[in-house]
């Protein structure tokens, strides 16, 4: 987007020319504002801090609202990242805020891999605008862009250096974002320890090479109130929701019994230079950065990474369709490939399956005969049993009715007999 | 993943202004106007017109009048040759222009030769060869890898059509040029040398060329589908009653009533460009200058470069299906799942197998 060279240099073949009159286009910045003002804006806020170190409640106090956070736990495992949206409204500019917090930050025993899940989150809001701007189709006025634009890194304020942990961490994101340093809970400070505790945050990331954000001196509206701020970084703030009555105004402020530390008094603590900074001066600044700094490097990184590149080894220009027409072709190919083998993996192993069963079914089959068999057996057996028992039975029934008959005519003859041997006597 | 995001709040709704609170709940969110303004004044704008006509409509008088200064080709060329050229050239010039503070590049393209030679056939194509060329360019920086701060923005970003002042209707070169090209560029068209008609044969003129550009299906700027909302429409539909505008250009000053004004001195009056009574040059200024200079540009922006965006890297996909993404995604596709089939029936299997087959 800008240059923060004086964009306009007069080039060969542009003539300056002065005008006769007046023709009227001095109403395009109106035209652009008001273009920006029915769009609305959007602006992302990524909070780096321990817990309880008072982000949520120093969001609250610089958009005075209440953004209803709860408190975290200090027993998470992981390092998290929890980003929340909100629409805000002051006068007739619309700004869609979104607010990341770490939670767990700080908390565990082994801090080696805090740092990964800020970075992975911020490549990935990279990563989905890249890909917006890759697509064929594509609607990038219409985009919520979600790339973190200012990083608030919050420094405990022990008085004395920073943490290794803050060094590290600084240092992974410096080509990454625009880091703001503040110094948290600025009230348990006094003011000559908070002098020295300053210069000795700041040598300190000078030394260890920590890019941080610094207000920007080009344009000569602010660049004399942004070189003063430059000088008070990092900003020592305090932050509270709640109002205390001093003098005959109420004011946000934190109550001791030993006074009350005001947060929009520039002598108790920099919260207004903060809010100034951030807010009223650079905000526009800070999405710029973000644009044509850090996503610009994030983008010329990922592409060469898949091998795009702008010449080719004869140092004749490439051009990124055919190295992507290229690339496409091969990776079409190569998925077919594997679609093909997964293809035939499938077929063999449905096969194999059949056969398998082909050779249960067989066997089944195969039983079921010799059952069938075996029953076939048996019931001939049992016929034949049968039979024996029924030609048993005949014989046996007419041997009955022959011995019946005999029976029967002995009877007779003996009854006859007997009839005769009674009437004969008894013998 | 290792973050959760809730999408977004409608509220909290903060006012800036709270009923007792006095200085305190400002919170300055309203100053980024001004920092927007700050940066926009400081980069400066870029402009670029085309005009397109045949030669003789005031093509180069209307653009001094517009700008008030000498941004034609005429002027800048020491000694310029009055003949039509044999093919129809495309001259480009730019001018660094200042007005309270707001510094603009302006570019304006001429066309010289166009609907000039007898057989008049396919003159448009040098036109859109030019505009499809602004487009490539830009998309080329814009897919370079180490790419520029600023692209440098040569698109055309409006093209002014001059009609010659028949009376009539709409001529065949006109009806074709206009239908081309207004899928690629926004169109103004212009009746040139408004003052050879009256009020009557103008307003007959003007709805004519209005239902022909109608029936032929013709959007000229501005376009109807792409008024953003209600009050949007309101502006716009005014305006696209009054296209095509009539127009009168003039780079003398007369004496007009004490005041010095641009016109044209006849010997039955001076006419007034400025005049509304008189010419329609007024509006034409301000749709193109005062309030509509935005949103030409981001028509030309997101619309007409996107289009050609997606016609250029569409045709390079030859015959594969053109993909949603266009980076190469290394796990979209088919997972395994052979290991998932369980053997439900041999006759189910061998059904499948050879659906598969």
């Amino acid at each position: 987007m800008a240059s923060s060279d004086v964009a306009l240099l007069p080039d060969k073949g542009v003539r300056p020319l002065s005008l006769a009159g007046h023709v009227g286009f001095d109403s395009l910045p109106d035209q652009l504002v008001n273009k920006s003002i029915y769009q609305g804006f959007c602006f992302n806020i990524l909070c780096i801090g321990e817990t309880g170190i008072g982000k949520s409640t120093l969001m609250d106090t610089l958009f005075n609202t209440n953004f209803e956070n709860f408190e975290s736990s200090h027993f998470e495992p992981q390092v998290k990242l929890r980003a929340q949206t909100y629409d805000l409204q002051e006068s007739n500019v619309r700004l869609r805020l979104t607010v990341v917090n770490t939670v767990g930050f700080g908390d565990q025993m082994n801090k080696q891999e805090s740092y990964q899940p800020v970075v992975d989150y911020i490549d990935k809001q990279f990563e989905s605008y890249l890909q917006e701007e890759l697509k064929i189709k594509r609607s990038l006025h219409n985009y919520h862009d979600s790339r973190v634009h200012a990083c608030l890194y919050f420094i405990s304020p022990s008085g004395h250096s920073l943490k290794s942990l803050d060094l590290v961490t600084m240092k992974k994101l410096d080509s990454k974002v625009n880091i703001i340093p503040v110094i948290a809970k600025a009230d348990t400070i006094s003011k000559s320890e908070l002098h020295k505790f300053k210069i000795k945050i700041m040598s300190e990331l000078v030394s260890n090479g920590v890019q941080i954000y610094q207000f920007p001196l080009d344009d000569e509206n602010v660049a004399k109130v942004n070189t003063t701020m430059n000088g008070h970084l990092p900003f020592a703030v305090v932050g509270s929701t709640e109002e205390v009555s001093v003098g005959n105004k109420m004011v946000k402020a934190r109550q001791y019994p030993w006074g009350v530390v005001q947060v929009e008094n520039e002598n108790h603590c920099d919260f207004v230079k903060l809010r100034e900074m951030l807010i009223c001066v650079n905000m526009e600044d800070l999405r710029e950065q973000t644009h044509t700094r850090h996503y610009e490097l994030y983008r010329r990184c990922k592409l060469e990474e898949m091998g795009f590149k702008d010449t080719d080894p004869e140092s004749k220009p490439v051009s990124l369709q055919e190295t992507y027409e290229a690339k496409r072709q091969e990776f079409l190919v190569e998925l077919q490939k594997r679609e093909d083998e997964m293809r035939q993996m499938f077929v063999q192993r449905v096969k194999e399956k059949e056969s398998e069963l082909k050779d249960a079914e067989r066997e089944l089959q195969g039983r079921f005969e010799q059952l069938k068999r075996l029953h076939a057996d048996e019931k001939a057996a049992l016929e034949d049993k049968r039979r024996l028992l029924e030609e048993d039975q005949s014989s046996f029934s007419k041997r009955r009715a022959a011995a019946q008959l005999l029976q029967a005519q002995s009877l007779t003859a003996n009854g006859k007999k007997d009839k005769d041997r009674k009437n004969s006597g008894f013998m | 993943m290792s973050e959760s995001a809730k999408p977004h709040h409608p509220g909290p709704q903060v006012k800036g202004e709270k009923p007792h609170g006095g200085d305190f709940s400002y919170v300055g969110i309203d100053a980024i106007l001004e920092q927007m303004r700050r940066k926009a004044m400081k980069q400066g704008f870029e402009f670029n017109i085309m005009v397109v006509g045949q030669s003789g409509l005031g093509k180069s008088t209307l653009m001094n009048t517009l700008f008030k200064s000498k941004v034609s080709r005429k002027s800048v060329l020491p000694n310029p040759e009055e003949r039509i050229p044999k093919t129809i050239e495309i001259k480009s010039i730019s001018h660094d222009i200042e007005e309270k503070g707001v510094r603009m590049k302006l570019t304006v393209i001429d066309t010289p030769g166009f609907g000039d030679h007898i057989n008049n056939e396919n003159c448009w194509q040098p036109i859109m060869k030019f505009i499809n060329d602004q487009y490539e360019a830009y998309l080329q920086e814009e897919i370079h890898i180490n790419r520029k701060k600023r692209i440098p923005d040569s698109r055309v970003h409006c093209c002014i059509y001059f009609i010659p002042p028949t009376g009539h209707c709409l001529r065949p070169l006109d009806v074709e040029f206009m239908r081309r090209l207004s899928k690629v560029v926004n169109i103004v068209p212009v009746i040139a040398k408004a003052d050879t008609l009256t009020l009557e044969e103008r307003d007959f003129f003007k709805q004519t060329i209005r239902e022909e550009l109608r029936a032929n299906g013709i959007d000229v700027y501005p376009q109807k589908e792409f008024d953003e909302d209600a009050e949007d429409r309101m502006i716009n539909d005014k305006n696209r009653e009054m296209i095509p505008f009539a127009v009168v250009g003039s780079d003398q000053e007369y004496q007009v009533n004490g005041k010095r004004i641009l016109g044209r001195k006849t010997k039955w009056g001076t006419i007034e460009v400025e005049n509304i009574a008189h010419c329609e040059f007024a509006y034409l200024r301000d749709l193109l200058i005062r309030t509509h200079m935005q949103n030409i540009k981001d028509i030309t922006g997101s619309i007409h470069y996107e289009a050609y965006r997606v016609r250029r890297l569409n045709e390079s996909n030859g015959h594969f299906t053109p993909h949603p993404t266009v980076e190469p995604k290394a796990n979209g596709q088919p997972e395994a799942q052979p290991s998932a089939l369980q053997a439900n029936g041999v006759a189910a299997q061998h059904e499948a197998l050879s659906h598969e087959m």
